[in-house]
């Protein structure tokens, strides 16, 4: 009999040992070669095909037997879509990879315009059989504009946090803006009331204070800190040029802080839309699941 | 105090030397409520004082009234400055002191022993007489003393009480360290205390805070960079000392000498471990290693008769030892010379599983005996060195350890023999190793996988070395080093150059080999050069670069156990390209003319060689020819690759890296990180350096030789299974693993309450959601019991890092739930490799 200790606490198990390792990658929407792109087109293009060649009643296609397979199986794939929520966030033990569910919900979604507008055969109406459809639309629209700002997006906020000294992180951009905000404070004491009074509000000033356009446009025409150092340059025209103007010194730190601010909006901009379209791709969805409800209901009690 | 109370209570005549004005002064600074542990918790203590895991105030406070209870005679306020024995001078018996000066002299100086009653001088000048010492003054030591002319002038001083009582001086501070820091802030920091600060640097301006101040904590840093960009100090970089003279410094800089004013040093230049006075007290140490322990019989007596050394100067640092410690030399010196050490039911477990059922000191002398590089120890070394490693018995047959196992500790064969297995395809051929070697030296040395798997030959007897046993042994034994050196040089070679070489061919060059450390940057070879030696990567790794149009460009990356510099051997000219070395490193140096002669005898060997070298050069020709074509796409490739060199890629063995051009910022990663381990993230995605799209991001790097191992008390941080670096649950939230790792990724923090389930706050909004809950929601829902001991429990620090998900099924979950394949988890020596080139669209 063979006696083999276990070399470490026998608890710990060997659980990595057929773990993929990569030296490359592929991206979420090319995940395994693009196997989910192509089984979408594969799917749709049959589909498109059955619709156009199969003998089917011209009117109320949805209770043929196509029209309640594609029903079917397009209710059940929005359901199976929206557990991307409850995958995303139940950190489970198991072979899963968030990439190919999200992979897969992507392309299956898209498929999904193909299902659901099949299913409708073409029969729009103001009823909610139509609301249904139509929220079925906004969701994927509104996935095809987050996917496409997933896509482009990530560079522009991974350079933008790029300068000489390297990439800095988003808590360091607020730890050089109060840092700044300091250095103003000590350089603006020497200064006459008027100006230590622009120099003070450039201070006072929250620099997140603005509405969601602000954020998402990126425009803030209320900031002080600009403000400030116009009206200091503005003031300066008119004084005597002297040798050690503490102006000099808050001039400086206000451009400095300018360039700062608008990394820093730059940034919460980009964040601001990589997240902005979940606030309708989510909330539509539970709308469309009502109206999808509505829509099974009505057809069976009422058609 | 342990060996006080003892004394006190066995009515010895004593005396308690106290530096301070208090009892137990280590535990004394230690922060007000930390909770001290017991470790290790199977050890029986043995102490006329008590002993138990608590509130710092608690223990001190029963300590106190114990020793007054036991009437000790403790002399506070008593530094002692000498240890001279008044007897007749022993003879023969002299100590040669080593001193070894910065610019790498050394001068011996000669101490002729005496014999005891022993004069210990007091720094107040009073003269104790004693007939035994027993020195318990722990390794914290005495500050580095300025070494310039003046330096000795009373206006330099080694410490800064309050800053604020200074007023209206020019004051220079020495030393970049965050103690140096803290005093030139606090001195600067009200510009009407009027004092004019300057802080010397030796290191040159960078705009990265970490390369100019190396040794001090980044927020310190930056403030104090903050502060010399607002004018409140100064600080002058590339600056040394030259002379002081009152009123004056005078300044070696970078263009020339110059003299300020200065009213007072501050010297804040680290402190030297108390070796010099305890070598001046006539006791050797093991070893010159900077680490080495004083040399002791088993009742730690040292080499000067009459003096006992314990506590953590004899190497113990854990509170329970030194206590146990105390107690058994007070024994042995009032007359008690066969007590049983205390970790006696300790070894007598290890022992237990072995055929045979020997006594304790039977085995121990069974090992020493048969054990070649064992055979230098002292039974108390070896009782201490078998504390940490196990004894093992395999029968015929058995797997000792598979190929590709994780694992960094030795074996070494008691009895017995065993067998590699050199093909993993074909069981039958083996090489076998016999009783008293050793073998998984690989593992200890270079940190990676298991080379080979290894059977027992017979019924044997192994001792499985863990590694920091098996660095300890190496650095307390000399002849134990040399003999595990030539064999790691010996079998690394045949394993490197595979089957048909015995270890008869390669004598010559195992007898020329030399093993030479290499500092991180260094180069082993030079582009250009005409030497022909062979080097062998033993520990560590190294980049190959090669200049091509003006420009380094990073060709390849070689990990430990790797070889290099065969080309010019083989084909003869010039070196082709620089390798020099990623982190700190060893390689073996191996004489060219030696390793050729071996080379014209095995023409298999000389066929492997060149197969070898061509993939080389087909990747250096693929390099070279793209660097034409796409220069832009090189460059960026070569420069990546430095940059993840110098972001711990050279040392990691698995490292989380972000492709910035999918990351979307959701924090999904720290989120599920955080839900796999009691609710802490151990990563931080935003921190951490990113270039040319890749980013670093805070998390561990489970580097080869890990940092964070090197002094944990308790030895609780180990390699596992899957190769990840984890914490057990011993650790004692001493948060030296913290301090010691380069990266910052290790935290210290309590583990949060459960949260309600996912679901709950999905439909009803209960709980903090996914991730890490907020440090407000933690606090406000503990559920204190009411019971000290639990309470205490909960809210116990610890450290916390990252163990790659071990245990949890689908592996690490960062990646697993990144959603758009940013996240990917790699080893240098996958990815850094020219195959990225040919896919990142070259």
């Amino acid at each position: 009999m063979a006696t083999t200790p276990a070399p470490a606490p026998a608890t710990r198990r060997r659980t990595g040992g057929t773990r993929e390792r990569q030296s490359t990658h592929e991206g979420f929407l090319v995940h395994r070669s693009g196997r989910w792109i192509k089984i979408s087109a594969t799917l749709a293009a049959a589909l498109i095909l059955l619709y156009i060649f199969v003998p089917l009643p011209p009117q109320h296609f949805g209770s043929s037997w196509l029209g309640y397979t594609l029903g079917t199986v397009g209710a059940l794939l929005i359901l199976w879509l929206t557990m991307l929520g409850m995958r995303k966030r139940a950190i489970t033990p198991g072979g899963w990879s968030l990439k190919a569910w999200t992979s897969a919900h992507v392309w299956l979604g898209v498929l999904l315009i193909v299902v659901g507008t099949l299913h409708s055969g073409f029969a729009f109406g103001w009823n909610v059989h139509t609301l249904a459809w139509a929220l079925m639309m906004i969701v994927i629209v509104s996935g095809i504009f987050g996917v496409t700002a997933y896509a482009t997006l990530p560079r522009a906020l991974s350079a933008n946090r790029y300068d000489a000294e390297g990439a800095i992180t988003e808590k360091q951009m607020i730890e050089a803006l109060r840092s700044l905000d300091r250095q103003l404070h000590d350089a603006a004491q020497p200064l006459d009331p008027e100006c230590a009074h622009l120099v003070g509000r450039s201070l006072e000033q929250d620099p997140f204070t603005g509405s969601i356009v602000n954020r998402l446009t990126g425009r803030y025409p209320q900031d002080e800190t600009r403000k400030a150092a116009a009206e200091l340059r503005r003031l300066r025209a008119h004084r005597p040029r002297l040798a050690d103007d503490p102006l000099d010194k808050v001039d400086a730190l206000l451009t400095r802080k300018e360039a700062m601010l608008a990394r820093m909006r730059r940034h919460l901009r980009l964040k601001g839309w990589l997240q902005a379209w979940l606030y309708v791709h989510v909330p539509m969805t539970f709308a469309l699941i009502a109206a999808l409800s509505a829509h099974i209901v009505s057809v069976f009690f009422y058609w | 105090m342990s060996a006080a109370s003892h004394a006190a209570q066995l009515q010895l005549n004593h005396v308690l030397l106290e530096k301070t004005d208090h009892l137990s002064d280590t535990i004394y600074k230690y922060q007000k409520g930390k909770h001290v542990m017991a470790t290790p918790s199977q050890l029986v203590l043995r102490s006329d004082q008590e002993f138990d895991a608590g509130k710092r105030e608690d223990i001190l406070g029963r300590w106190n009234r114990r020793t007054e209870e036991l009437g000790v005679n403790v002399k506070y306020n008593a530094e002692v400055k000498s240890i001279r024995g008044t007897g007749p001078a022993i003879e023969g018996s002299v100590q040669k002191i080593v001193t070894r000066a910065r610019d790498g002299t050394s001068t011996t100086t000669e101490v002729q022993r005496h014999a005891p009653p022993y004069a210990i001088t007091l720094t107040s000048g009073e003269v104790v007489i004693a007939e035994t010492v027993v020195l318990a003054i722990g390794t914290q030591g005495n500050p580095n003393l300025m070494r310039c002319p003046g330096g000795d002038l009373p206006h330099v001083t080694y410490q800064l009480d309050d800053p604020y009582a200074v007023l209206d001086e020019h004051i220079v501070v020495v030393g970049t360290g965050d103690a140096g820091i803290e005093n030139a802030r606090g001195l600067a920091e009200d510009s009407a205390q009027g004092n004019v600060v300057t802080v010397l640097n030796r290191s040159s301006k960078s705009a990265n805070v970490r390369e100019s101040f190396a040794t001090a904590k980044e927020p310190n840093a930056k403030a104090l960079v903050e502060d010399d960009a607002s004018g409140k100090l100064t600080i002058r970089y590339e600056t040394e000392t030259k002379a002081v003279e009152p009123g004056w410094i005078t300044l070696s800089t970078r263009d020339g000498e110059e003299r300020i004013r200065c009213d007072r040093i501050i010297a804040r230049i680290g402190s030297a471990p108390p070796r010099g006075f305890v070598e001046g007290c006539g006791i050797e140490f093991a070893s010159n290693d900077r680490l080495a322990f004083p040399t002791l019989s088993p009742q730690f007596e040292s080499t000067a008769p009459g003096i006992f050394v314990i506590g953590a100067l004899a190497g113990y640092p854990l509170i329970k030892h030194c206590m146990n410690q105390g107690y058994d030399v007070i024994e042995f010196i009032s007359g008690n010379t066969d007590l049983k050490p205390a970790d006696e039911p300790l070894l007598e477990a290890k022992f237990a599983s072995l055929p045979g059922r020997r006594r304790v000191n039977d085995w121990l002398e069974l090992l020493r005996t048969n054990i070649a590089i064992l055979s230098g120890m002292t039974t108390l070394q070896l009782r201490e060195f078998m504390l940490d490693s196990d004894a093992r018995f395999y029968q015929a047959g058995a797997t000792i350890f598979e190929k590709n196992d994780p694992g960094s500790s030795l074996f070494a064969i008691a009895e017995g023999a065993v067998h590699v297995r050199i093909d993993p395809r074909d069981p039958s051929k083996v090489v076998p190793i016999q009783q008293g070697s050793i073998f998984g030296e690989v593992g200890l040395i270079s940190g990676r996988r298991r080379g080979a798997t290894v059977v027992a030959a017979q019924d044997c007897i192994c001792v499985e070395i863990s590694r920091n046993a098996a660095l300890k042994l190496q650095s307390q034994v000399p002849s134990a080093r040399r003999a595990i050196e030539r064999i790691s040089t010996e079998r690394q070679l045949l394993q490197m150059f595979g089957s048909g070489l015995t270890p008869d061919d390669v004598r010559e060059v195992v007898d020329t080999a030399k093993i030479m450390p290499v500092r991180a940057g260094d180069s082993i070879i030079t582009e250009g050069a005409d030497d022909k030696d062979i080097f062998v990567i033993r520990v560590g790794s190294m980049i190959v670069e090669k200049v091509v149009g003006g420009k380094p460009v990073f060709l390849s990356y070689l990990p430990a156990g790797s070889y290099v510099g065969e080309m010019a051997l083989i084909d003869g000219g010039q070196r082709t390209a620089t390798v020099r070395a990623a982190i700190k490193s060893e390689v073996i140096r191996i004489d060219g003319e030696a390793f050729g002669r071996v080379l014209a005898a095995k023409p298999a060997l000389l066929a492997r060689a060149r197969a070898d070298m061509e993939t080389r050069r087909a990747t250096n020709a693929f390099v070279e020819s793209k660097k034409d074509g796409f220069s832009g796409v090189v460059d960026l490739y070569s420069e990546q690759a430095k940059f993840l060199v110098s972001q711990g890629l050279g040392e990691a063995t698995d490292v989380l890296l972000i492709d910035e051009r999918l990351c979307v910022g959701c924090d999904n990663c720290e989120k599920a990180c955080a839900d796999s381990h009691d609710g802490l993230s151990r990563l931080d995605r935003e921190a951490g350096k990113s270039f040319a799209h890749l980013h670093v991001p805070t998390s561990c790097r489970h580097c080869e030789h890990p940092h964070c191992m090197a002094d944990c008390p308790p030895n609780a941080i180990h390699r596992g299974p899957d190769g990840e670096v984890f914490i057990d649950d011993t650790c004692i939230g001493c948060g030296n693993c913290q301090r010691n790792c380069p990266y910052g990724v290790i935290r210290m923090d309590k583990v949060p309450p459960k949260k309600p389930s996912l679901l709950s706050w999905l439909l009803f909004g209960s709980g903090p959601g996914p991730g890490e809950p907020p440090y407000k929601w933690s606090k406000k829902n503990t559920k204190y019991t009411g019971d000290p001991v639990q309470d205490d429990k909960l809210d116990r620090k610890k450290a916390i890092k990252c163990d790659m998900c071990a245990g949890i099924e689908g592996g690490p979950s960062c990646v697993r739930a990144c959603p758009t394949g940013a996240a990917i988890r790699v080893s240098p020596d996958e990815f850094l490799t020219v195959a990225r080139l040919e896919n990142e669209g070259a």
